[in-house]
């Protein structure tokens, strides 16, 4: 055994501070300037926020998110369009589904492909069952980080059942590659809308115990009722979308009010909150997992039949044993690979309400196989913009709550 | 839909505007002079109230290099519209939309960072998603894709 010596020392270097904080002075001598993250327990997602405290109460704050970039646009535009869908995976991983649809959405609207009925009705109940994991992943984590552990441990519970229900159809519990361009990857193995139909009465009765623990207890009641609280004009001038806009008391809701995929003929409600608060928060998305539920029914009983993909070989791969029997094919198989599949020039913007609110890709093509550009328009990094008006007036303890029910997922935020 | 696009295409006529239907989008082309008082226009008359995005299209090499693009939302008319306004490579200026949407501040540090596209008015362009002391814009085109600038030096 070796001893350490003493004399050594570590190499010297002054580790820079990647942020330049808004202010390093306090307005009042009492006041303290404390940094929380990037690396924090209680905060899901790689975010710093460096806050002037009053005792408890948080007085200012200015927050930084970034440790998550990894250069997605820039990667974007050295790879074909096919090959971009495992990196949309990993912007919003909680519901990759969603990412994956409304890329490939935003490709065929460039290309003008018209998706079949099977494939718009498949992707339109894929992404409800996206939204209630994305949903249950919130509430779950939410819950935890207020000390519920029963509530969480039956909704991690529900979602296990669904990540390897949708193994089953995609072969991956969380970054699926599912969509294509013009299509989807597979048609549903046999027996899968059965077992989906029992995962969803399994739903039903756990959350059902949640709604009971957690809707009225005084303690969670008072933890999260009339905190972070967000007026609509505020988060209208913000850019909040989704479950945020739609706390503060206004029905609006992509899937409403510009409807896509089948959303048109689903009937479904708009739950709204009444004060823009963490409890209103909490409660539309219990509410939207139910409204899913009822959405994936509906598809369920009218899911018609068909081929899944466009019958247009420029963009939709041939089916195996044809690549390995006849040379069109293998040629054809070939090219869409090699080249990528030649997307006209232009630009085109598609949005999707995902679990976070507005998911927008614009995609600029100047002819060709590789995208000039993808840019995303990530829900969560808008919402951190204004996230400081949910936090500044509140005890710091109520941080972590608040920073729970606006679901910042670092994946999108940062790309 | 076409109850509030109608009236905007009345309103925005040429020489100033170009403006144009693409795959279900009004787009409108403009000069950057005409950027605050045409975006002002869409959200006091026409309810452009949810300012969705900002980004820029680098065009290397052709000349103007840069075209910033912008999206709005209506929440009272479920419409979007997109305008883009070109900006020269010696002069990537636009006027900043902080005084008119919250939103403006973090979008317009992104774009700030990933294009150098400098936003007139705009108080706080520090680097949102790079670091401090980073040096160039990654997005735009002649940034080389494998160029690291690591903040902590690699281990030997």
């Amino acid at each position: 055994m070796t001893t350490p010596d003493m004399d050594t020392k570590l190499p010297e270097f002054t580790l820079p501070n990647p942020v330049r904080p808004a202010f390093d002075t306090t307005g009042h001598d009492d006041h303290v300037i404390v940094n929380i993250g990037p690396s924090h327990p209680a905060t899901h997602g790689t975010v710093q926020i460096i806050a002037e405290l009053d005792g408890e109460r948080v007085v200012r704050t200015d927050v930084h998110c970034g440790y998550l970039h990894r250069g997605f646009e820039k990667e974007c535009e050295s790879h074909t369009w096919h090959n971009l869908i495992p990196y949309v995976d990993r912007l919003n991983y909680v519901s990759a589904l969603i990412n994956d649809f409304a890329y490939c959405e935003a490709v065929e609207t460039l290309a003008e492909l018209q998706i079949t009925p099977r494939c718009r009705h498949l992707r339109t109940l894929l992404s409800e069952y996206s939204r209630i994991v994305d949903h249950l992943t919130c509430v779950a984590a939410g819950l935890m980080e207020l000390g519920a552990m029963t509530a969480f441990l039956y909704i991690v519970m529900v979602r296990d059942y669904m990540y390897e229900h949708i193994a089953d159809l995609t072969g991956a519990r969380v970054t699926y590659t599912y969509g294509r361009i013009g299509g989807l990857a597979r048609d549903l193995p046999d027996g899968w809308i059965a077992k989906l139909e029992v995962i969803l009465d399994k739903y039903e009765m756990f959350i059902g115990r949640v709604h009971g623990l957690m809707d009225r207890n005084r303690i969670f009641i008072d933890r999260m009722r009339d905190v972070g609280a967000i007026s609509t004009a505020e988060a209208v001038s913000y850019g909040y979308t989704g479950v945020i806009l739609r706390s503060t008391g206004v029905p609006r809701d992509l899937r409403r009010d510009t409807p896509y995929l089948a959303y048109a003929d689903l009937d479904f409600e708009v739950p709204v909150g009444i004060k823009g608060d963490n409890y209103d928060r909490y409660f539309i998305r219990m509410r939207e997992m139910d409204e899913s539920v009822h959405m994936i029914r509906q598809l369920i009983d009218t899911l018609p039949e068909g081929p899944i993909n466009v019958d247009d070989h420029r963009f939709t791969f041939p089916e195996k044993p044809l690549v390995y029997t006849e040379i069109e094919s293998l040629i054809n198989h070939f090219k869409l690979v090699m080249d990528g599949p030649q997307v006209p020039a232009g630009d085109a913007y598609a949005a999707h309400e995902s679990p976070n609110g507005e998911l927008g890709f614009y995609i600029v093509s100047t002819g060709g196989g590789i995208p000039a550009k993808v840019h995303v328009r990530a829900p969560s990094f808008v919402h951190m913009g204004g996230v400081h008006k949910m936090l500044d007036g509140y005890q710091l303890a109520d941080l972590v709550p608040t920073f729970g029910s606006i679901n910042m997922i670092g994946g999108e935020c940062d790309r | 839909m076409a109850a509030v696009l109608g009236p905007l295409q009345l309103r925005l006529t040429a020489p100033d505007y170009e403006v144009t239907l693409e795959r279900g989008m009004l787009v409108v082309r403009l000069q950057p002079s005409k950027l605050l008082e045409t975006v002002r226009l869409l959200k006091s008359e026409f309810h452009f109230d949810l300012f969705l995005d900002v980004t820029a299209i680098d065009w290397l090499p052709k000349a103007p290099r840069f075209e910033v693009v912008y999206h709005f939302y209506s929440t009272s008319h479920f419409v979007r519209v997109r305008l883009k306004t070109p900006v020269t490579e010696a002069d990537p200026t636009v006027d900043s939309l902080v005084s008119l949407y919250g939103s403006a501040g973090f979008m317009e540090r992104e774009c700030h960072d990933m294009y150098g596209i400098g936003f007139r008015g705009n108080p706080d362009l520090r680097p949102i998603l790079l670091y401090e002391g980073f040096v160039g814009h990654p997005l735009r085109k002649d940034y080389d894709k494998l160029a690291e600038q690591p903040l902590v030096p690699y281990r030997k």
